[in-house]
């Protein structure tokens, strides 16, 4: 249920972005997220349908690119794909790993929809 | 991250940041994390401490696993030793703050109504209600929950993650983002394992290690006083450690936060 704080975050910066850039409203917005971030997607773009009413982002579109879990292994240095809750190195089984994906929550690009006279 | 100038541009992201766009439209490049105004209001609040040399440890852990009872024990035995101070969150009720308050030490209690986790900003309008002056270690409270309160920095060094042996050893398998932000774990009411059979002290620390976590394990008991002294022993290591950043102009985030600070600022 703490999309819905998230979400109201999200809108706030998308609103300073298309005031920042004169734009009239955001068309469409990019996020990365990855499960270790603790934000379901999902939930996510429910939570900003709300909290975007009235505001420059209402009408904008979520596009979302979903970061996969990766670890890199300090024992080995194999970089592997893993399940959120198995953190291991897919190829020596070693607990001691960094996380290089999957724990992303970022705005990665605004499309602003810019006045007609200040696009000409 | 530097927004202006496009550092923050790396080969893995840069096709994101720009794309052919439709006249009258532009894209911004952005790439913040969404929660960079509570990251901010974080970041103050670390500020707030370092200035004055304070510790501060967020407690999380589900309802009922005994964060409260935990303050209570900690603080009749260190309040001799150092200043302590509790910023307490709760939906309701100023009830925890009171049982604080009982052990001599302020306690500013945050009622959140019907938020499900504390955020930089509810921790930043209590700290300007209450007084630091002569706190060496502040301790906060989250709220009871095991999802949320993990995707909010408070301003806090250390995350130390409770887990009661009432609750199952597999906790951290199933709440993996909670788990992975802890700086310690605590498992807590270690009493009464000698009547519970399904709760194995060993898988719920190899459930922790499969989350690629280096972070203590400590047993303990709050309410019979069992294996108390680790667990001062570690805050009071923690404690010195923080002394000796702030003595060299340095801070510290919770381990999570640390990797995620490398993962993004991944070389170009």
């Amino acid at each position: 249920m703490h999309e819905l704080s998230v979400a109201q975050a999200l809108v706030e910066q998308i609103d300073g972005i298309v005031r920042a850039h004169g734009a009239e409203a955001a068309a469409s917005f990019r996020v990365r997220i990855g499960p270790l971030s603790g934000v379901v997607p999902e939930l996510l773009a429910a939570a900003f349908g709300l909290a975007a009413a009235g505001s420059a982002a209402a009408q904008a579109t979520m596009e979302l690119l979903e970061a996969p879990v990766r670890v890199r292994c300090q024992t080995c240095g194999a970089e592997t794909g893993a399940a959120m809750n198995r953190l291991l190195c897919g190829a020596c089984g070693d607990w001691h790993t960094q996380l290089i994906s999957g724990d992303e929550l970022i705005l990665e690009s605004v499309e602003l929809r810019m006045p007609v006279t200040a696009a000409q | 991250m530097c927004d202006t100038c496009g550092c923050n541009l790396t080969p893995g992201n840069r096709t994101f940041a720009y794309k052919p766009v439709e006249p009258g439209a532009t894209t911004v490049s952005v790439l913040q994390n969404l929660l960079k105004k509570n990251d901010d209001q974080a970041a103050h609040n670390r500020a707030h401490f370092d200035a004055r040399g304070i510790l501060a440890v967020n407690l999380m852990s589900s309802p009922g696993s005994g964060k409260t009872a935990l303050l209570e024990a900690t603080i009749a035995r260190l309040k001799n030793e150092f200043g302590i101070a509790v910023i307490e969150g709760d939906l309701e009720t100023e009830n925890d703050a009171m049982r604080i308050r009982a052990q001599g030490v302020p306690a500013h209690q945050i009622v959140t109504g019907t938020a499900c986790h504390l955020d930089a900003h509810l921790v930043h309008d209590a700290l300007h209600q209450m007084s630091l002056e002569g706190v060496d270690i502040l301790f906060i409270e989250n709220v009871g929950n095991l999802v949320c309160p993990a995707s909010f920095d408070l301003g806090q060094h250390l995350n130390v993650t409770l887990l009661s042996v009432t609750e199952g050893d597999d906790k951290p398998a199933k709440y993996p983002v909670m788990f992975r932000a802890a700086d310690a774990m605590l498992l807590t009411k270690t009493d009464l394992l000698a009547v519970l059979d399904d709760f194995d002290p060993a898988r719920a620390a190899s459930h922790l290690r499969n989350l690629a976590s280096e972070a203590p394990v400590m047993q303990l008991s709050a309410r019979k006083g069992l294996g108390m002294e680790a667990w001062l022993q570690w805050l009071r290591e923690q404690l010195a450690a923080q002394r000796a950043r702030v003595a060299i102009g340095q801070s510290r985030r919770p381990a999570i936060q640390q990797d995620g600070q490398k993962l993004h600022s991944a070389s170009i």
